[in-house]
């Protein structure tokens, strides 16, 4: 009797290994099918006059969507990671006697990062195309963007900050350091790495996003923007705009150029937190 | 020296000024962005009639801007989409976390970190191109691939990679002695993951769980091509539908007016439910660290 | 300078929001010795000098009432300049904090924050301040690499170099030498009897030994009270307090 009730626990154990391995095989499986299906299809069309030629309905290039992208990475780090880092100051320095401010700040981020992009699409809709009458412009997409991205580096930021040890600020403060010395001479050095870190996984961000861009800059594929005030495309965006015209083998081969973009950005990110995130400051 | 002090004394507090001014920054904005979208949704809803709004119908000619099979279709999207999704998602999550050989958890955990942050318009591209005829050829009783199914099949593989790190590290979070308690009792491996682990876990995992919903609620690029796109009541797995993202987006470069304006009264509901969706994944954090809080002092 | 640089504290209480460190504290300590600060953990001492560089300031919650003076100045006053109080008292922490940046930068850290700039300057004061930590002969070739390489008792000479950097009359010392071995912690104490030729010295010990060997003066504190305080040979050859005494002879703490 015994050993039947053991043995049906072993059966169960078996099944349980079995369908959870099943699970990992299946998950697994359907991330990897997407990256080769991206690959096997894109890269046979990816060459440089795709990426570099001038536009022409027959043969369209990405070219404007490349000047678009770095026009918008610009535009976006340039805004937010001085708010991002600013304000991952303020609610990791600046916590004395200032609770209830900074749980609102804090409830602020928060809901931030959970708005979906499309309705930030709305918002740089309203605010810069209609409001303040810009039109489609990569600089009303880009600062959308920005509002978009902080949140993320905030909390980064505020999650490396968090990682210096109080004992640094404390040596600071007591060789008579004011406050503002003791942030950018101790503490912002020491958390420099993650800090970059989170800026780079935040421009990944913004060379992802697509949503928020077609409500904002125009989609103007076939255009080189001449400067920041003009409508122009994202490398995400001209993605989805060859796939739904009918172009499915440069939509697929500027899907890879945006893979191994984004992906070398994360393995970027990731390099630099593992090689500067090891010796430094183990135990201070 | 004196001088020296002052000047220290000035720049503490202009500094101190502008990280001020940066952290309310994000106060500024959602308060901007909640203006925005009520200044110009609230009124557009009321001009054409609650009735109007939340009916079915959708069809510009005769300005009637109804969305409710849009919620509709959006609700069956991000229901099937997280269930699939975590089904999957949290049994790998437990095969990574006790049933399969160490040495490949890092490179696997490293290689599902580098999936989150694909492109999502990416993972639409997969769905059009692969999913919908495939589902188009193989499975639909009608010829049609677009529709409820496939935008749910493209969004549970985009919101893997996040159920599972998510609720890995949740698994790991849980002290190692309530698994060695668990297998002192004479329990099974199996039993003491499922009876012991997982329920101390839950929380983390149920923030798994909303941050997915969050994402396949809000999800437009990879949505919008694969659902077809029709404003109609989903009847079906296959056939062609609009969630209320894809309305917003379709509707974008297009339209003006009253229209566009209907486009951002689309927007609003959206926000609205993700608000609710963001209170939700705040009491429920607030649950797991007041639970925390609780396990420590039972420890001390 | 003929300023004086004795601290006088007088009725001082201190709360750590329902908690009561510190009670009503009165003591006298004088220019140019070293006072000692000994008692069980949790008694208060490292809350007490942490209070005569104000740095209990970073502590939310924290209140003190009374008076505490340094020369004829209260350093809780509404106009004390506090980067001035704590250039003026240095401290030297438990666990050595070298900056992880490189011993030169370690070391001219303060006198950079108070406005030199000139190359020659700084290095003339690293050179003296190394020396009086008597660290200069030790790191003198590798003054530009990273402090985070050096041992625990380096690295706790050059927090020290790094404090007389800054030219402070008074130096904290909350238990120096209770991360280190024994043979640094030596080097650490022949180094307080020099230094206070030039220094007034606040040391927090946990080590009795250690209070004999190197203060002149040495205060018991219990419970957040300073139960005695004397010349040090008289406390631990006379106590005149039970209190004092069963804690010296071993019995508890």
């Amino acid at each position: 009797m015994k050993e039947s009730a053991h043995r049906r626990q072993m059966l169960k154990y078996q099944v349980m290994k079995l369908l959870t391995q099943g699970a990992l095989l299946l998950s697994l499986a359907a991330l990897i099918t997407v990256i080769v299906f991206i690959l096997v299809r894109g890269l046979p069309y990816v060459n440089l006059q795709l990426l570099f030629g001038e536009y022409s309905s027959k043969n369209p290039t990405i070219k404007p969507a490349l000047i678009g992208t770095l026009y918008l990475v610009l535009i976006s780090i340039v805004i937010a990671a001085p708010l991002g880092i600013g304000s991952a100051i303020f609610l990791t320095e600046y916590t004395n006697n200032k609770r209830r401010l900074i749980h609102i700040i804090r409830i602020a981020v928060e809901t931030l990062a959970g708005i979906p992009s499309i309705v930030y699409g709305i918002f740089g809709y309203l605010v810069f195309v209609i409001a303040l009458g810009f039109k489609y412009s990569l600089i009303g997409g880009g600062i959308t963007l920005a509002v978009m991205i902080l949140p993320v580096i905030v909390r980064s930021t505020e999650e490396s900050l968090l990682a210096v040890p109080r004992s640094l600020r404390e040596g600071s403060l007591a060789l008579g350091s004011s406050k503002v010395r003791t942030i950018f001479s101790v503490v912002l050095p020491c958390a420099a790495s993650g800090i970059v870190t989170s800026l780079i996984l935040a421009i990944g961000r913004v060379i992802s996003e697509s949503a928020v861009l077609i409500l904002t800059i125009g989609m103007v594929v076939n255009k080189m923007p001449k400067d920041f005030a003009s409508p122009g495309t994202s490398l995400a965006l001209d993605v989805y705009y060859f796939g739904s015209h009918g172009y499915p083998e440069q939509a697929a081969a500027t899907g890879v150029v945006l893979l191994v973009l984004v992906v070398s950005i994360n393995i970027m990110a990731t390099i630099i937190g593992k090689i500067y995130g090891k010796g430094e400051l183990a135990d201070g | 020296m004196n001088k020296t002090f002052r000047f220290i004394k000035a720049r503490d507090n202009i500094m101190r000024g502008i990280f001020l001014f940066c952290a309310v920054f994000s106060i500024f904005a959602l308060g901007c962005i909640c203006v925005f979208l009520f200044a110009n949704g609230v009124p557009f809803i009321g001009k054409i009639g609650l009735g109007n709004f939340f009916s079915t119908t959708w069809n510009l000619n005769n300005e009637s801007y109804g969305i409710l099979s849009m919620i509709v279709a959006s609700l069956y999207v991000t229901a099937l989409a997280t269930t699939i999704g975590v089904a999957i998602g949290l049994c790998t999550a437990i095969s990574l976390y006790k049933f399969c050989p160490k040495k490949i958890v890092p490179p696997i955990r490293q290689m599902i970190n580098l999936l989150s942050g694909i492109p999502s318009v990416l993972y639409g591209l997969f769905g059009m191109v692969i999913i919908v005829p495939f589902l188009r050829d193989s499975v639909s009783p009608n010829g049609i691939g677009y529709g409820i199914l496939a935008a749910s099949l493209v969004l549970s593989i985009m919101v893997l990679p996040t159920i599972v790190s998510v609720s890995l590290d949740s698994l790991n979070a849980v002290p190692k002695n309530y698994y060695e308690g668990a297998l002192a009792l004479g329990t099974t491996k199996a039993q003491s993951v499922f009876m012991v682990m997982l329920p101390a876990a839950k929380n983390g995992i149920f923030a798994a769980i909303v941050l997915s919903i969050g994402r396949a609620i809000g999800e437009t690029m990879a949505v919008i091509m694969v659902i077809g796109g029709s404003p109609l009541m989903p009847k079906g797995f296959f056939q062609s539908v609009r969630t209320l993202t894809a309305n917003i987006a379709m509707g974008a470069t297009e339209l003006r007016g009253d229209a566009a304006t209907a486009l951002v009264a689309t927007g609003l509901v959206l926000f609205f439910f993700t608000l609710l969706l963001n209170i939700s994944f705040t009491l429920l954090k607030g649950g797991f660290s007041f639970e925390r809080k609780r396990a420590q002092k039972t420890n001390a | 300078m003929d300023k004086k640089f004795n601290i006088t504290v007088r009725n001082c209480d201190l709360y750590y929001s329902e908690f009561h460190a510190l009670k009503n504290i009165n003591i006298e300590i004088e220019e140019h010795e070293v006072t000692a600060m000994i008692g069980p953990s949790g008694c208060g001492k490292s809350t007490f000098i942490k209070s005569l560089n104000r740095m209990n300031d970073l502590i939310e919650d924290c209140r003190i009432s009374g008076e505490i003076k340094i020369g004829d100045q209260n350093i809780y006053d509404k106009n004390t300049d506090i980067n001035l109080l704590r250039k003026n008292v240095g401290m030297v922490f438990q666990k050595p904090n070298p900056f992880p940046m490189s011993v030169y930068d370690n070391v001219a850290f303060a006198p950079r924050t108070f406005g030199t700039k000139k190359k020659n300057e700084l290095d003339k004061i690293v050179e003296r301040s190394l020396k009086q930590a008597g660290l200069w002969g030790e790191v003198r070739d590798r003054l530009y690499t990273n402090a985070m390489g050096l041992s625990g008792g380096q690295q706790q000479r050059l927090c020290i170099a790094r404090a007389l950097a800054a030219d402070p009359q008074i130096l904290l010392m909350d238990e120096p030498t209770s991360a280190l071995d024994p043979i640094s912690t030596g080097k650490i104490e022949d180094l307080m009897s020099m230094l206070k030729a030039d220094y007034t010295i606040v040391i927090v010990t946990h080590n009795m030994q250690q209070a004999t060997r190197i203060s002149d003066k040495t205060a018991f504190f219990l419970l957040g009270e300073i139960i005695e305080y004397n010349k040090t040979d008289e406390l631990f050859a006379n106590p005149q307090d039970k209190r004092t005494e069963n804690y010296i002879t071993g019995r508890f703490g």
